[in-house]
């Protein structure tokens, strides 16, 4: 081996050696730090762009309109976990002790993740945030303290279309004897609805078939083929990236009628029908809460972001249906922070402060009139227990261009799910050797 | 001049015997065990033990199995992540279902229920050889995917067939913080690694090799190729299955059938491949060029100080490491492996080569 191999293998090392250390230790500044877990490549890609840049042009809005919270400047880095769990816990690790007061929030939007970071989260007391997907059980705060499955849980997505499907047929009786098929992505995100559907498929009588579709979702012909011979009265989509647009190209080839197919609110997006366009028509699909728009938020975006050339993605892609979940998410961390800033005082907040903010939300009428998403979400309230917030949903139906909204709002049906919520979250409590925390006594006592 | 074995004579078959016969080999690895046992937990960060140090040791055990298999005993075989996932599935039921098991028995019982697993789909073996067995150990990968989704007994009645890890604890300590998780690890993965060293030096190793360089020669001079082929599955699955049990257990904490899915088993066999087959040595080296390589590409731009966009970084890290391997192929197409014994040989002449 000669010297300048020799050199250049040990400038690599050091380098390599170097890179690897870790974050340095940073001066304190007047900082709040989210760390953006994302993925911007991958099968799910398509899907996960636009959440991110919501989210992150959210942060940047806040920054350029107010300053940050309270004065309190918000810094943020993005790491790509391209929906692969172990790369996803990797980021969270590079990021979990970042800026003057660690991460504020952890919001993985991947099911497998959020699973493994549940586990770790308690002990570095950090806040995980999962609107809208996660755990369904997590949803009880007396056992899982850290984790804020906002908005509704997969229960209550599958409660809800179950709720339109019955309204559909004019009844409850009424869907006796018929078939519902549920084709699902096959990991932890497609499996979470079916022990909500098994409790309602009793209640109601209806027969309930599972199909599932393995990852990434691109080859589902032999999923079809049953739906063929079995002719469901309902397909219910479970899917995410590319396994919607598959699952409806399929549909349309195996002539199944769209208007019976119901997707979760992850897969009622532009990039899942978009290639699919007009042969989609009469699909329906969950939105959480509000769909595709532009509102007073979404204007500031533009105004403070955008004109300043500082937005992430494209123009005409803010107000899509992933950019403002992204954009919920983003806000539901910031007014977590803003919340617990009224406790604690107006400084960077480490997550457990931020996690008793969160426990402490209250967005009411005049909130989301502040906030600027009036129309778009309804009043969220959190507790000890209940950390989901609020449960509402609307149906939507593509029109081949664009999503038609429906006006009737649906809410989750709590005298089912609150039970099985409990018992699945008793369960963990007791695998995980966890004492519950008696919310009636810590809510009384104020603090 | 420094490395060279002048002057160290063995006078009993002992000396002959052991493992490193060079003294300075044996005073390199105690110095490398050293390092990793004192220097680099009292060093290095959490995110150092944790994010990267962790996965990178049990990604090496397993990489030390497979080779056992593939590089020893000629034996391809695509259904490693099947056998991690047997591994860690069987352990997880153990803790489980019977309150009270230690880990430390928990994860052996977890590798022989992997090796019997193993022997079984190491069957279609004595038939079939070459590419074709590649194919037959893909139905294990399959299998495994599928049952572990389909069966609940096996993860417990969990409604999305996610499970999660007990609390670890061996004698009496918690293994839940990084040091302690990297510890564990690295103790396993020194005594197992040792254990294969020694086991390929012997009688067993040689059958293997035998079989691997030409099964019907080796059948010749009295090596039953059943038994050959499968001790080596035996052993392999073994190993293989003490790392799924570790990986699912102290580093993920708590994982679904797809993180043990086709993708893992690939990217065993090419830690091996750009490592060096039929080598522990290797197994080391491909695991850290598979783990750490691309996390470190990730984040070289920031390092650097450059700005760049998040899609930017993870195509440049995609296209950087596919590069990547394809230079290191044709440069060395035996592996890192072969690179540190060229290495070591150059050494002993330095500084006057002939």
């Amino acid at each position: 081996m000669n010297m300048r191999k020799t050199l250049l293998g040990a400038t690599a090392m050091v380098a390599l050696a170097a890179s690897l250390a870790g974050p340095l230790a940073q001066a304190a500044a007047n900082e709040q730090f989210f760390p953006v877990l994302v993925y911007r490549t991958g099968p799910y890609g398509p899907n996960g762009v636009p959440w991110a840049n919501g989210y992150v042009d959210y942060l940047k809005m806040i920054n350029a309109r107010d300053g940050g919270v309270n004065g309190v400047k918000l810094t943020w880095e993005e790491c790509e976990t391209a929906y692969a769990t172990d790369r996803g816990v990797e980021c969270y690790e590079r990021l979990k002790g970042k800026g003057p007061t660690g991460a504020t929030v952890v919001q993985p939007l991947s099911t497998g993740v959020t699973f493994a970071l549940t586990e770790k989260a308690p002990k570095d007391k950090i806040p995980l945030i999962t609107a809208g997907y996660g755990r369904s059980e997590s949803a009880d705060g007396a056992v899982f303290k850290w984790n804020f499955p906002m908005l509704g849980t997969y229960w209550t997505a599958a409660d809800i279309i179950v709720q339109a499907l019955i309204k559909r047929e004019g009844g409850a009786g009424k869907l006796k004897g018929k078939t519902i098929a549920l084709v699902y992505h096959d990991s932890p995100y497609g499996k979470e609805p079916i022990a909500m559907l098994e409790a309602r498929s009793k209640m109601h009588g209806f027969k309930f078939i599972k199909l599932p579709v393995t990852h990434p979702g691109v080859e589902q012909k032999a999923t079809w083929l049953q739906v063929r011979r079995e002719r469901p009265d309902y397909v219910l989509l479970w899917g995410w990236g590319v396994m919607n647009a598959t699952a409806l190209k399929e549909a349309v080839a195996t002539a199944y009628p769209l208007d019976r197919m119901y997707g979760v609110w992850w897969s009622g997006a532009e990039p899942d029908v978009k290639d699919v366009g007009e042969s989609a028509k009469g699909y329906n699909a969950l939105a959480m809460q509000y769909g595709a728009g532009i509102g007073k938020v979404q204007q500031d975006i533009l105004k403070y972001v955008y004109d300043k050339n500082n937005g992430t993605g494209a123009r005409d892609l803010v107000g899509q249906v992933l950019y403002n979940r992204g954009l919920y998410s983003a806000m539901l961390a910031v007014e977590g922070v803003r919340r617990s800033q009224e406790q604690y005082g107006k400084k960077p907040m480490t997550g457990e402060q931020v996690r008793w903010g969160l426990e402490n939300l209250n967005f009411n009428d005049a909130a989301l009139k502040r906030l600027g998403i009036e129309g778009q979400l309804r009043p969220l309230r959190t507790t000890c227990d209940d950390h989901m917030g609020s449960s509402w949903a609307r149906m939507q139906t593509w029109g081949g261009k664009k999503w038609v909204m429906h006006d009737a709002w649906y809410e989750a049906d709590m005298q089912i799910i609150k039970p099985m919520v409990r018992e699945a979250a008793a369960k963990y409590a007791k695998e995980h050797n966890i004492t519950q925390r008696d919310c009636a006594k810590e809510m009384t006592s104020g603090s | 001049m420094l490395y060279r074995e002048n002057g160290q004579f063995k006078t009993r078959y002992v000396d002959d015997a052991q493992i490193f016969p060079i003294r300075q080999d044996r005073l390199f690895i105690g110095a490398v065990l050293l390092i990793a046992f004192v220097a680099v937990p009292l060093l290095g960060s959490d995110y150092l033990l944790r994010a990267l140090l962790v996965p990178f040791l049990i990604l090496a055990l397993a990489a030390i199995g497979l080779n056992v298999l593939v590089g020893y005993c000629g034996q391809i075989s695509l259904g490693t992540g099947a056998f991690m996932a047997v591994g860690a599935y069987a352990a997880f039921n153990l803790m489980v279902r019977l309150p009270g098991m230690p880990l430390l028995i928990a994860l052996v019982l977890a590798g022989l229920i992997a090796a019997l697993a193993g022997m079984v789909f190491g069957l279609p073996s004595l038939r079939i050889r070459g590419l074709y067995l590649a194919v037959a150990t893909l139905a294990a990968q399959f299998f495994s995917d599928w049952v572990f989704a389909h069966v609940p007994w096996l993860t417990n009645g969990s409604s999305s067939g996610s499970v999660t890890a007990p609390q670890l604890q061996v004698f009496g300590f918690v293994i839940d913080s990084p040091i302690r998780k990297y510890l564990f690890c690295l103790a396993i993965l020194s005594v197992l690694a040792l254990l294969v060293k020694n086991l390929v030096r012997g009688r067993k190793g040689r059958e293997w090799m035998a079989t691997r360089d030409m099964d019907v020669a080796a059948s010749v001079i009295g090596i039953s190729p059943v038994r050959a082929k499968l001790s080596a599955f035996a052993v392999s699955s073994f190993i293989v299955g003490i790392a799924g049990a570790l990986w699912a257990f102290v580093h993920l904490g708590s994982w679904e059938p797809a993180a043990f899915n086709i993708d893992l088993s690939l990217k065993l066999l090419f830690m091996i491949i750009i490592g060096g087959l039929g080598s522990v040595m290797g197994s080391l080296f491909g695991a850290a060029f598979i783990v750490l390589l691309p996390i470190f590409l990730n984040r070289l731009l920031s390092f650097l100080g450059l700005q760049a966009s998040t899609s930017f970084i993870s195509h440049l890290e995609l296209m950087t490491f596919g590069v990547l391997i394809v230079l290191f192929l044709i440069a060395e197409p035996h592996g890192t492996a072969k690179l540190w014994s060229t290495a070591k040989n150059k050494l002993r002449l330095w500084p006057f080569p002939h």
